[in-house]
């Protein structure tokens, strides 16, 4: 997994609430048997005014003028504002993977869906729990601020506007280790065989049907 | 020992370790896998030279890409048979059972878990797709995870998890005559909202639960994703440990015995604590029927549209106008003045045996209206369509106009041939109606098979409780 320490980046903002994973990759992308290629689709539906499909060029596809990441000031993003419940849905990590392979590295929102989140922290992309009041502060100034960028510093759990204001925010302590030194939890749990291999030998005194 | 709650005794009895940090390391019993979320993480457990843990403790089927019709031609689109035969490659690499597309238990992956035994009450199951939350039906604590995390589990056995907090919803009296499991679940959602149950794991419970049949309960578990909640689950009893004998992954004799005891205490303790509560009176719930892109848009069969102008959250609000802009639909408009395009009776929310009776009871006689251009059934697995077939329901179907098809997951996400087109309009017994669900631009309404079934009749939404409904055939189980 790609590791996650400090970036600063342009923000982009998507303005709505419950953003679901449906939105975010459609499914006719997920007949794919590869983890990489999903940038092009992110957002399909939302981007492009024409029906997409795999194994099309999607550079020659009619885009959505409209549509928020489609705005010459938005190229290049990297941060993602976003509205409550975001990633809903579906567990499909093409989600995340769809994100990263944009170039998304960080999204912030007050809320996120539960299979999203920890999807997201498996692959290197960080999900930031911030605060409404932060939030629609930081939706306006990107709004009203070409280039607006902000910086996030997962070790000091902060995230800073230009004007050097910090927003801090929580993070559960394993996945941060896990972020800041891109860990593979296989690895982590595979150090734990003995302790696996005790449980079973207790569970099947204790319930031999779950292994017969 | 302190009281605990059905979630809790689960999470007990399944934690290898636990960390300084709060996360545990959790035993898995039961890995279901399918072939859209499992290909990237064989490749991963191949790339890092692992194997499967314990090859026993996994099942495969391909139910998401595959053809609802016609399989004996396999399938044409070619991503898609990619898809499946690496499926097939990879269970043949490591050994693991796999019920293929032309095998007759294949099916969706939540209906052909508990068909054949192989989730059971008290199990952890997990499964690269969120509606796994259909096998808490049984006592089970069920989810959904992403493709890492099925690496994980094929690599350990374990995952590593931090704890939800508990969260009751009760159902309390009995719901009307024609209200179902997917009515009392839509309502849930539309009273708790699609993030209520985010962070938490919902235990169903009350008197209109446990009177739910088996299958019910697998509807409203199937739903608890849709309403944020990773996991739902209901306790166990009589009526589930009946479910499950004889079934070809159940224990036999005396280990069936001592399983069977030990499920009786698969259910909360009279004093236990949980976070927090939700109580819905069973008698108010009518038929519901969703009118937007989230499930929780959703009201009763005899209201109407609802104006976003009344709503005071301007967040909600805004969501409310893009998905009426969506539907194509104005406020204040009835429900049952809303005409369609398509019928999907399926999905692992509603397509079993007793799904396809209530829909078949239904249309017994009757045929499909002039409006609609396609209904379709497609049952749950291939175990479901035999019995249906037995029991004469597929001719009900066919003589009332539907289409009587292979099983799979087919419409509900529309990966394989089974989609809307753009502006079609569809009422659908499946759990999602986000934008192009169904296909780009297709428009969906959740409702019970029932509801779909006098809608298909009717060419627009019906009322079921003021329709006369026949039973389909002798049988009254």
């Amino acid at each position: 997994m790609q590791k996650f320490e400090k970036l600063t980046g342009l923000v982009a903002p998507l303005d709505r609430p419950n953003v679901d994973t449906d939105a975010i990759i459609p499914k006719q992308y997920l007949k794919s048997i590869k983890r990489t290629g999903f940038g092009p689709t992110l957002f399909d539906g939302w981007r492009y005014l024409d029906a997409g499909e795999p194994g099309m060029d999607h550079s020659k596809r009619r885009v959505n003028p409209d549509f928020i990441l489609n705005q010459p000031r938005y190229q290049g993003t990297q941060i993602l504002l976003a509205r409550d419940n975001f990633g809903c849905g579906s567990s499909r990590e093409h989600a995340p993977w769809a994100l990263l392979d944009y170039g998304f590295r960080v999204i912030l929102a007050p809320s996120y869906a539960d299979i999203f989140y920890n999807n997201s922290f498996k692959n290197g992309l960080l999900p930031i729990v911030i605060e409404r009041d932060a939030l629609d502060r930081v939706f306006r100034e990107t709004s009203a601020t070409p280039g607006y960028k902000l910086t996030v510093d997962l070790a000091a759990q902060t995230v800073t506007t230009p004007d050097n204001t910090v927003f801090r925010f929580d993070i559960d302590a394993f996945r941060k280790h896990c972020l800041l030194n891109g860990l593979d939890e296989i690895g982590l749990t595979l150090a734990r065989v003995d302790d696996i291999r005790a449980y079973e030998t207790r569970r099947k005194q204790e319930a031999p049907w779950l292994f017969s | 020992m302190a009281a605990r709650t059905l979630y809790d005794k689960l999470w007990d009895a399944h934690v290898v370790r636990q960390n300084d940090d709060g996360t545990c390391l959790l035993y898995i019993d039961r890995h279901l896998v399918h072939e859209v979320t499992s290909p990237q993480a064989f490749e991963g457990l191949r790339l890092a030279g692992r194997k499967p843990w314990r090859v026993d403790a996994n099942l495969a089927t391909a139910d998401h890409n595959v053809p609802t019709t016609d399989r004996s031609l396999g399938i044409v689109d070619p991503i898609s048979r990619l898809q499946v035969e690496t499926l097939d490659q990879n269970c043949r690499d490591y050994n693991i059972v796999e019920f293929g597309m032309r095998d007759d238990r294949q099916g969706i992956v939540h209906v052909i878990g508990p068909e054949q035994g192989a989730t059971l009450p008290g199990m952890t199951v997990v499964c690269g797709d969120s509606h796994t939350s259909t096998h808490g039906a049984f006592g089970t604590l069920a989810f959904g995870i992403g493709t890492s995390e099925v690496e994980h589990v094929l690599a350990t056995q374990c995952l590593i998890q931090k704890k939800s907090k508990n969260l009751r919803v009760r159902v309390d009296g009995a719901v009307g005559s024609g209200v179902t499991a997917k009515d009392i679940v839509l309502a849930i959602i539309g009273r708790i909202g699609t993030a209520g149950g985010t962070g938490y794991a919902i235990e169903f419970a009350g008197s209109a639960i446990e009177a739910l049949s088996v299958e019910g309960r697998m509807t409203v578990c199937n739903m608890a994703i849709e309403a944020g909640a990773r996991a739902g689950m209901i306790a166990a009893d009589e009526k589930t440990t009946e479910y499950f004998r004889g079934r070809p992954y159940a224990p036999k004799g005396a280990l069936w015995d001592q399983a069977a005891r030990a499920w009786r205490e698969l259910k909360s303790d009279n004093d236990a604590k949980f976070d927090h509560e939700v109580v819905l009176n069973a008698a108010d719930i009518r038929p519901q029927v969703t009118w937007g892109t989230s499930p929780e848009m959703v009201v009763p069969v005899d209201a109407v549209v609802p104006d976003p102008e009344k709503e005071t959250d301007p967040v909600k609000r805004v969501g409310m106008q893009s998905a009426l802009k969506y539907m194509a639909l104005q406020p204040g408009t009835p429900i049952r003045d809303i005409a369609l395009d398509k019928i999907f009776i399926g999905s692992c929310t509603n397509s079993r045996i007793e799904d396809l009776r209530a829909a078949a009871a239904v249309v017994k006689g009757k045929h499909v209206a002039k409006n609609i251009k396609l209904a379709l059934v497609v049952p749950g697995s291939g175990l479901v369509k035999r019995q249906a077939e037995q029991e004469g329901l597929d001719r009900v179907f066919k003589d009332a106009g539907f289409e009587w098809r292979e099983p799979g997951c087919s419409m509900c996400l529309a990966m394989n041939a089974d989609r809307l087109e753009p502006g079609e309009r569809c009422a659908s017994t499946s759990n999602r109606n986000f934008e192009g669900r169904q296909g780009a631009g297709g428009r969906t309404h959740l409702v019970s098979p029932a509801m779909a079934a006098a809608a298909a009749i009717a060419g627009h939404f019906v009322d079921i409780r003021e329709i006369n409904v026949e039973r389909a055939h002798g049988d009254d189980r």
